[in-house]
């Protein structure tokens, strides 16, 4: 029997065989997409570059070297230089681990919290629903962009305190789409099935309604990386995230927007990252909604 | 009767503002099969998960094997009594294999010897061998029942409640699950407690009925009564005249006694 066979059995032999079965149709089903492939080669790109970072980068992300100052795009200097004569494909590159640092630790961060805080609401309900999602909704009710602001104005600037303020900013939509998700099936018969066989509320949070959540927001988490990146860069920007000279993308466009009119390429070059990294997060959580969208229940 | 399976006395049940079932009571002997029968809505179901302790806000006495009944679930209940819900599609969580359904019971108890006991059930409802590490969207409804069925009888309860356990399913596969049920109780000497509509379902499988209607207990008959149709309440009569009288005629029940289990 060939692997794929073993996969896709129909009468699995071992709790090990049915899940690989049924995270290898998944896979299939996401490979079937076109977009959702592209989106996938260009976050796998980004996690390489993070990875390969030093032998992949020409020159070093820091070294100055004031003789070539603001060089346009050659074959030497692909993206050109910096006001500082630094390559700006080689900071481009080092940059690609900021990214990645703030997108994995504010995922890591605000999705387990969002989505403990909604299942506990949704499936309490009462006074509990409405305490934790009063609190969701004072959060919610401030612009993103503005409470992280506010966070790092009072922590203080740093790439570390961004992503505090990210995550912090982040959590509230979760909780919601976990609690939404957490109503649809807290009184269902499968759930009030374990508690008549004796399950503690904990256990039904945990085994039972959060993996039910997971798939959505993995889904929503996907797609908001974009936006993540987006406030990332916005807070580099405006000088809030990373500080010089670290090569974070949103404060390498801040820097070359002096520039802007003379040496395009200094600001744009970083821009190109990043939408190009947004774009592949986007691609590829709509690919994901599609294959883990319950009501197909994991394939064919 | 002395030392009943299930007693319910004066038993009020709300929800919320509303009271859906007024002073039912009746009492069921241990291995009894007894039937709650009565038009949707009439609060069969709600009598059920009061006993369950799915809905817990009555007044009134619930004793199930002489032991005052709580409001609330709990774990030392659902060893003397477990509950098979109307609809196989929605009664086993979607993300997880027969085989974590039928084993979560005995973990959450600390009961050993799981995997074994896991495919002594699954043969005992009749399921082959091979679904045990399907997903439940790769079972039919009838094996979906078998399982939900199974997952029940995990702890080995005395007392079954069985809220319209073939309502949802076909009448053939409906035929193959009363007669799982029917064997079951014999093979373990099961209480039963079972909501349906259907009077051919209770003159095959119960040895009493009460008829509610609106929230209370119209009257409580023997299944023989379904024979010659000695109903003494006008809204019983209506009932069992709308089923069509004798229920031999029906098919479900013409099944159901005809065709074996092929278990």
């Amino acid at each position: 029997m060939s692997t794929r066979d073993w996969l896709l059995d129909d009468s699995p032999a071992t709790l090990t065989q049915a899940n690989l079965g049924r995270a290898w149709r998944m896979s299939t089903a996401l490979l079937r997409n076109p977009l959702a492939v592209a989106g996938l080669l260009i976050v796998l790109l980004l996690l390489a570059t993070a990875l390969f970072a030093p032998w992949i980068a020409p020159e070093s992300p820091v070294g100055q070297n004031l003789q070539a100052r603001l060089l346009p795009p050659s074959a030497e200097h692909w993206m050109g230089t910096d006001e500082l004569g630094r390559d700006i494909f080689s900071r481009v590159v080092y940059g690609s681990r900021i990214t990645l640092l703030i997108v994995a630790l504010v995922a890591v961060i605000s999705a387990p919290l969002g989505l403990i805080i909604g299942a506990v609401a949704g499936y309490f309900g009462g006074w509990v629903d409405r305490i934790l999602m009063g609190v969701t909704d004072i959060f919610l009710s401030l612009p993103k962009l503005i409470l992280a602001l506010a966070f790092v104005a009072a922590l203080g600037p740093g790439i570390e305190n961004a992503i505090i303020a990210i995550a912090i900013t982040a959590w509230p939509a979760y909780a919601r789409i976990a609690r939404a998700e957490t109503l649809t099936f807290r009184n269902s018969e499968y759930i009030q099935a374990v508690r008549l066989v004796g399950g503690s509320h904990a256990r039904i949070i945990f085994r039972h309604v959060l993996p039910l959540c997971t798939s959505s927001m993995i889904v929503r988490v996907t797609l908001d990386m974009a936006g993540i990146i987006l406030t990332a860069a916005g807070l580099g920007f405006l000088g809030l995230g990373a500080q010089p000279p670290l090569p974070e993308w949103g404060a390498m466009i801040s820097r070359g927007r002096t520039f802007i009119l003379d040496q395009w390429w200094v600001a744009t070059m970083p821009g190109f990252a990043i939408i190009l990294v947004s774009l592949g997060f986007c691609f590829l959580g709509d690919g994901l909604r599609d294959v883990l969208d319950p009501k197909q229940g994991g394939g064919k | 009767m002395r030392n009943p399976a299930i007693s319910l006395k004066d038993l009020d049940i709300s929800y919320g503002d509303t009271k859906v079932v007024r002073d039912v009571g009746f009492d069921v002997a241990p291995g009894e099969s007894f039937a709650l029968v009565g038009e949707s809505g009439s609060g069969k179901s709600t009598v059920l998960k009061a006993i369950a302790g799915l809905a817990p806000d009555w007044t009134g006495e619930i004793s199930v094997l002489g032991k005052p009944r709580g409001h609330g679930t709990d774990r030392a209940f659902s060893k003397t009594c477990q509950m098979v819900f109307q609809d196989p599609y929605a009664s086993l969580h979607p993300r997880k294999t027969i085989d974590t359904v039928l084993s979560e019971p005995l973990a959450i108890h600390g009961i050993g010897r799981r995997s074994e006991k896991v495919v002594e059930m699954l043969g005992a409802v009749g399921l082959d061998q091979r679904f045990r590490f399907r997903f439940p969207h790769q079972l039919s409804g009838g094996q979906r029942q078998r399982v939900a069925i199974a997952r029940a009888l995990m702890l080995e309860p005395k007392v079954m409640l069985l809220d319209e356990p073939t309502s949802a399913l076909d009448v053939s596969v409906q035929a193959e699950i009363l007669n799982l049920l029917k064997r079951l109780r014999r093979e373990q000497g099961l209480t039963y407690l079972m909501v349906t509509h259907n009077l051919p379902v209770v003159s095959f499988m119960c040895d009493r009925m009460a008829v509610m209607n609106k929230g209370r207990i119209v009257e409580i008959a023997p299944k023989t009564a379904l024979y010659d149709g000695s109903f003494a309440d006008p809204y019983t009569r209506d009932l069992y005249a709308a089923s069509g009288g004798n229920p031999d005629a029906d098919p479900a029940g013409a099944a159901a006694s005809e065709s074996k289990d092929p278990a």
